[in-house]
This record gives structure tokens, C-alpha cells and sequence, in this order.
């Protein structure tokens, strides 16, 4: 990616708040003219990045470099960069037109030129008949015009847009979503675009790039990203999928919902643990056996405008979404296909919880800020490694039964049970495999059960 | 039976009858009316003609202003400091502006008396103005303090976005969009100040008079008449002052202005 047109680079940029980490080690490269955005869910640090290019904040550690130059000292409004802000900040005090000649008069433009390019602005953006209106008496749709307005009259470098079309409706928001792209392309100028809608990413980017909890996921084009999403986090957060988990078998052969299919990727070993994703409109479903590879019963159908959504649970246990522009009929026997090049192999970021702790007596091991009671047979005070499959963690409706607790924090399902991460009351992160229906940001008590499976191991002391 | 909520109402509205309005209507009748009960324009005439209330008059005026003007250019920067420093740290520093107020006006009055008498310093105009502002001062800042820590900062980022550098910011945002606050503050001080009369006393020791003190010795030496015309000019002021603001006033309230 480090071509010689790149406007912006990131490089190793760190930011924490209060000690909370909300940037980890960002590298980025953005190419003049290139349309980019940040996507990930809220709190992924998607807005931190921006207000960091736009100069509202400076980073902790790393630098951000503009044709490069570092512009770590300077200040936001000697920037080359215009942001459109998430709820418009258009001055309430100035109509319409001040509002958009507001950086031009700054700049001592002549009335003249002002004049000029205020109206062509307005023009752009379909605006002409409001200059002299109130921007309290516009609707929200017209005020994100202005504003957008407001930033490209000044002609920017690059232009930093923040959720922008957030506060419309779904319609509007379409709608403003073609002309961004019309404009980017006519314009020929860097945008950099920040959402949580990964339709809209999709949608308007050359480039996307997926962030969660500080750190960049993945970094490509619309069509890699949903194609190939490196980890199950990108493949659920991007479009409808099913995540499973598998066995690589070997080069070219997976097995996953308890059969094993052909499969284009090579190179993740022998009998290795993998995530697996295959988008649901990848799925075939039958009426008939032939040339299928596994059968199951429909559970659900529902109708989704274009094609139909078909839930099904295979024969083997478990449940796959399905779609297909051909409606099924609840408890009728159905017989898929997937072909190899659909199914997308990732490696697992993890095969059970690692932890370290100290032993502090035969029966209780200090872990995550707390004694747990692990049997074990090292000596007091031993530094401890502790394995804990996803399986032996179980979650407490009642925070007092578990030894510590936690927030739910991130939910997966992986065809026959729920894989959730949860976030200690310290900020450790634990991750669980249950049957249990949990809703985010659920309130549980955690303790370790299945003692047999519990590994523990000397930590070798590396000082 | 269900108590319709226009009859909480009913106490408040005889309250409002018996204490303000029904004061007005006399103020009104005995500001028009000669002492031999005719009605007659002679209280307003005998004001003009009187140079010496005419004097007093136009002298508080120009205290009032002096007050305003002095509060406003004391008040906004502390209001915009407390409104710029972090949270906890302006929640006290507001709570010590607010803090004298809960002592009794003529109480911290006299208090300044004893302090001036301490220090030897002549009273007079200087310690006239000195008081006034130091009581009034916080009713310029709160106002202010409360637009400015409600103002978006997204506005301010905006700004900046825009290539405003920070003194651009203050004065082409910042003050602009603060103005419902300083309206707030500026009226605020302006009524109290043109009408009050114990601090003229209290702080001059009766050697300046403000027209607040013109029409009480007036009504306390029985002619009712001519102060209530000329408590009737006072109001017609502050009324012109409250016009004068009107068109703001909508604002002030969105913004969060006290009035």
C-alpha cells in the first residue's frame, strides 16, 4: 500500500483516555483521491481516528503524516482538511449563506469570489433557493447538505466526514448516499468516511477498513472484505453470515457441521482448528438429493423483499441460514450444496482462554484479580499458566454464585451454540462456548466448572 | 370530583391580583391624580420641572450603567474560564461566586461599610460602584456561565474546522452564540441597579442620591402622588429596557439564559 500518492499516513498511532486504551498501534495509508472508511461498532475507535486527522486531539504515541509531513503540531485550523461533523454544527447564529462563506471570509477571500463559490457550492449540493434561510428552519436532510456545503467550498485535500448520515431516515439516507459518491468521483478529493453501517461502507468505499476495540481488523475493498473476512468478527459484522467451527483437514479439505467439504484454501496445517464462514446466499437448497452433500428440515421462511430467508436445521444438529429466491415450506426436508470456493477458512485468534496466575494453595488458584477455586499440585505462590476451554467458563444469572463478573460483550452464533466474549468487572476479556441465550451487555457472574479440563502449567520465569 | 388543574391555578392568580396588579392600577391612579383627587398630568410636569430629581434620575442611570458595563467586563471572562476548566473544578468555583448571596444583602452591604471604614477609604461614588457591582456580579456571570457550558462544542470544533484560530473562534462563535447569556445578565443587573437605594445609602452614607431614594422620601413624607409618578417613569424604563431585549428573550430561554 506505500505508494508514493499517499496523502495520509498513520503510523503506530496510540491513544488512551484515563488509562483506557481507545487506539492500538493504528497503521494506516490513505491514497489521494481514494474514498475510505472506518467501520466498526461503536466504541471501536472509528470517531477517535478522525478527530486525530482533523487535529481535535493528538495522538499519545505515533505520528500522522500529510504528503509526509509530520503535522503533529499543527493546529486544526491551519489543516488542509474540512469535517463534515455528525450533527452538522452549522452556527445557529448565520443563515445559510454565512454559514457556508464562514471559511472563505476567513481566508479574506474577495466578496466577489465568496459570492461565486458560495452559490456553486449551493448549487452542488441542490441547495440554491435556501441562502438566506435559517439553518434552525431547514430539515435535517437539508442542514447535512449545507453542511457538506460548508466543508467542500473551501475546497479541502481531504474531507473527514463523520456518520454523517446518521440522524436521516432510511430513505434520505440512500438517497445522500448516491450524490456522496457522485460528488467524491466529480470532485476527484480524499474522503475519509466514518459509519457503523456496514451497508453504507460497502456501498460508497474504494477502501474499508474494520476497526474493533482500537485495533484495525482488516484493511481492503468492499468486495474482500465481505468475500474473504480474515476473522469471524469482520465475517458477522459485515453482511449475514454463517460462522462455524471446523476442522482444516488438510489442504483443500474442511470439515464443519459434522461433514467434510472441498475447499479452494491451503496452508492452515493438519487438523487444525479454524473458523469457517459461508454467506448464506452461498448455500443452494433443494428439493431433490442429487449432487447435494448434506440434507436437513426447514425450520423457518420468511420473506425478505428479494429473496427469501430459510432457516434450517441440518441432520446432523445444526442450523444454517439459507438464502433463496424460492420459498420453503416449515418441516419440508431440504438437501444443500456449498460450493468450494464459497467457503471461506479463517484461523481460529484462539483455541481457549489463556490466563496467568499464582497458586495460593492446593485449591485455589489467584486469577483475574481473584481466587478461584482450581485444584492443582505446584507449591504456594508458583506463577501459573491456566488454560480454560471456552466450554468449562459458565455464566450466573445471579452475580453473587460466580467468583467474579462481567458484561457481555460480544455475540456469536456458530450454528449450535453461542460463542460470547465477556468483559470482566477489571477489563479482562473471557471467552465462552454456552447453549444459553445471553443478550449483550448482560450483567453475569463467572466461574470455572469441568475442573478435569482445566490445564494448568509453570510459568517459566523469564526474568 | 376531579380537580380541574386550572383550579390549582386560583391561588396564585388572587396572589398575583392582590400584589401586583392591584399595586400597579394604584400606582397608576395616584401617579395621575393631584392631591385634591382631580386627574392631572401636574406630578409628571412637576418631575420635569424639579432639577434636582431630574439630576438624580438621569445620575442613576449612568451608575446603573457604569454597573452593567463593569459586571459584564468582569463577569463574561469569569464565566468563560469556569465554563472552559473541567467539571468538579468549576462546580466549586461557581458555588464561590453564588456563596455571598447567601448572606443577606444589607448584611454584606454593611459588612463592606465596616471594610472600607477599616481601610480609611472616603466613601463616596468609588465605593457606590464598588458595592453595586460586588453585589450584582454574580447575576452578569450565572447567566452567562450557564449559555456557555450548554454551547455545543461541536460549534467550537466547527470553527476551528473552518480555519479560525482560537481568538476568531471567541469572537466570531463564542460571544455570538453567548449573547442570549449577556442579555440575560445585562438585564439582570441593569433593573436591580437603577432602582435600588439601600446600598446608595448604606455605601455614601446618604452623601449621593440615587432616584431609587428620591421616590422613597417622597412616599415617606406623604406625597404619594408624585412618587408614584415617579415610580411610574422607573418602570416605563425598565419596560423600555425589557422591549428593547424582547426579540432575544426567546432565545435566552432555549439557551438556558435566567430569565
Amino acid at each position: 500500500m506505500a505508494g508514493e500518492n499517499n496523502i495520509i499516513k498513520l503510523e503506530n498511532i496510540s491513544k488512551r483516555y484515563d488509562g483506557k486504551t481507545v487506539l492500538d498501534n493504528i497503521n494506516l495509508y490513505i491514497r489521494e483521491g481514494e474514498f475510505v472508511t472506518l467501520l466498526g461498532p461503536s466504541g471501536c475507535g472509528k470517531t477517535t481516528t478522525l478527530r486525530l486527522i482533523a487535529g481535535f486531539i493528538q495522538p499519545d504515541e505515533g505520528r500522522i503524516l500529510l504528503d509526509g509531513n509530520d503535522i503533529a503540531g499543527v493546529p486544526p485550523y491551519k489543516r488542509p482538511l474540512n469535517t463534515v461533523f455528525q450533527r452538522y454544527a452549522l452556527f445557529p447564529h448565520l443563515d445559510v449563506y454565512d454559514n457556508i462563506a464562514f471559511g472563505l471570509k476567513l481566508r479574506k477571500t474577495p466578496t466577489n469570489e465568496i459570492d461565486r463559490r458560495v452559490r456553486k457550492a449551493l448549487k452542488m449540493v441542490a441547495m440554491s433557493d435556501y441562502e438566506d434561510r435559517d439553518v434552525d428552519s431547514l430539515s435535517g436532510g437539508q442542514q447535512q447538505r449545507v453542511a457538506i456545503a460548508r466543508a467542500l467550498v473551501n475546497e479541502p485535500r481531504v474531507l473527514l466526514l463523520d456518520e454523517p448520515l446518521a440522524a436521516l431516515d432510511r430513505k434520505m439516507r440512500e438517497d445522500m448516499q448516491l450524490e456522496l459518491k457522485e460528488m467524491h468521483q466529480k470532485l476527484g478529493i480524499t474522503f475519509i468516511y466514518v459509519t457503523h453501517d456496514q451497508e453504507e461502507a460497502l456501498t460508497l468505499s474504494d477502501t474499508i477498513v474494520v476497526m474493533r476495540e482500537g485495533k484495525i481488523q482488516q484493511i481492503g475493498t468492499p468486495r474482500d472484505i465481505y468475500n474473504e473476512p480474515v476473522n469471524s468478527f469482520v465475517a458477522d459484522f459485515i453482511g449475514e453470515s454463517n460462522i462455524l467451527d471446523g476442522t482444516f483437514i488438510k489442504d483443500g479439505l474442511v470439515s464443519f457441521i459434522g461433514k467434510e467439504f472441498e475447499c479452494v484454501d491451503t496452508g492452515f496445517g493438519e487438523n487444525a482448528p479454524v473458523d469457517v464462514v459461508v454467506r448464506p446466499e452461498d448455500v443452494y437448497i433443494r428439493r431433490s438429493q442429487s449432487g447435494t452433500q448434506f440434507s436437513g428440515t426447514v425450520k423457518s421462511c420468511i420473506f425478505k423483499g428479494v429473496h427469501n430467508e430459510i432457516l434450517v436445521d441440518t441432520d446432523e444438529g445444526f442450523e444454517m441460514t439459507i438464502q433463496d429466491y424460492n420459498p420453503f415450506e416449515v418441516g419440508e426436508k431440504v438437501y444443500m450444496l456449498i460450493k468450494p470456493e464459497d467457503i471461506q477458512v479463517m484461523k481460529k485468534e484462539r483455541t481457549a482462554n489463556i490466563l496467568t496466575g499464582t497458586v495460593k494453595d492446593a485449591g485455589t488458584i489467584q486469577l483475574l484479580g481473584a481466587d478461584f477455586p482450581v485444584s492443582c499440585d505446584f507449591a504456594a505462590g508458583t506463577p501459573v499458566r491456566v488454560e480454560v476451554p471456552f466450554s468449562s467458563v459458565d455464566l450466573m444469572d445471579n452475580l453473587d454464585e460466580g467468583v467474579i463478573s462481567g458484561e457481555v460483550h460480544f455475540i456469536l452464533y456458530k450454528g449450535n451454540h453461542y460463542h460470547l466474549t465477556v468483559r470482566t468487572d477489571d477489563g479482562d476479556f473471557l471467552y465462552v462456548d454456552t447453549n444459553d441465550i445471553w443478550d449483550k451487555g448482560d450483567l453475569v457472574g463467572i466461574r470455572f466448572s469441568d475442573q478435569d479440563e482445566i490445564r494448568i502449567s509453570e510459568l517459566q520465569n523469564e526474568n | 370530583m376531579r380537580i380541574k388543574r386550572t383550579t390549582w391555578a386560583l391561588p396564585y392568580f388572587i396572589f398575583l391580583l392582590l400584589f401586583v396588579a392591584l399595586p400597579l392600577v394604584m400606582v397608576l391612579f395616584y401617579a395621575f391624580h393631584g392631591r385634591d383627587g382631580g386627574i392631572t398630568l401636574a406630578n409628571f410636569v412637576r418631575f420635569f420641572q424639579t432639577p434636582e430629581d431630574l439630576h438624580t434620575f438621569v445620575y442613576s442611570i449612568e451608575i446603573a450603567l457604569i454597573t452593567t458595563v463593569l459586571c459584564l467586563l468582569l463577569g463574561y471572562p469569569a464565566a468563560w474560564i469556569m465554563s472552559n476548566s473541567n467539571l468538579s473544578r468549576s462546580s466549586i468555583t461557581v458555588m464561590l461566586f453564588i456563596l455571598p448571596m447567601w448572606i443577606n444583602m444589607l448584611i454584606r452591604t454593611l459588612a463592606t461599610v465596616a471594610l472600607f471604614d477599616f481601610l480609611r477609604a472616603p466613601l463616596g461614588e468609588a465605593t457606590l460602584i464598588f458595592g453595586m457591582v460586588y453585589n450584582f456580579l454574580p447575576f452578569m456571570i450565572y447567566p452567562i456561565y450557564n449559555t456557555l457550558s450548554k454551547m455545543n462544542k461541536s460549534y467550537i470544533e466547527a470553527a476551528q474546522d473552518l480555519g479560525a484560530n482560537p481568538v476568531t473562534v471567541f469572537t466570531k462563535v463564542t460571544v455570538p452564540l453567548s449573547m442570549p447569556g449577556v442579555l440575560s445578565g445585562v438585564l439582570m443587573v441593569f433593573m436591580p441597579t437603577i432602582s435600588t437605594f439601600a446600598v446608595a445609602e448604606l455605601l455614601t452614607m446618604n452623601k449621593i442620591k440615587l432616584f431609587g431614594t428620591t421616590i422613597q422620601e417622597n412616599i415617606n413624607n406623604g406625597m404619594w402622588n408624585y412618587g408614584a409618578a415617579l415610580a411610574l417613569i422607573m418602570l416605563v424604563i425598565i419596560g423600555i429596557t425589557m422591549l428593547f431585549s424582547d426579540s432575544e428573550q426567546e432565545q435566552a430561554n432555549e439557551a438556558g439564559g435566567l430569565i
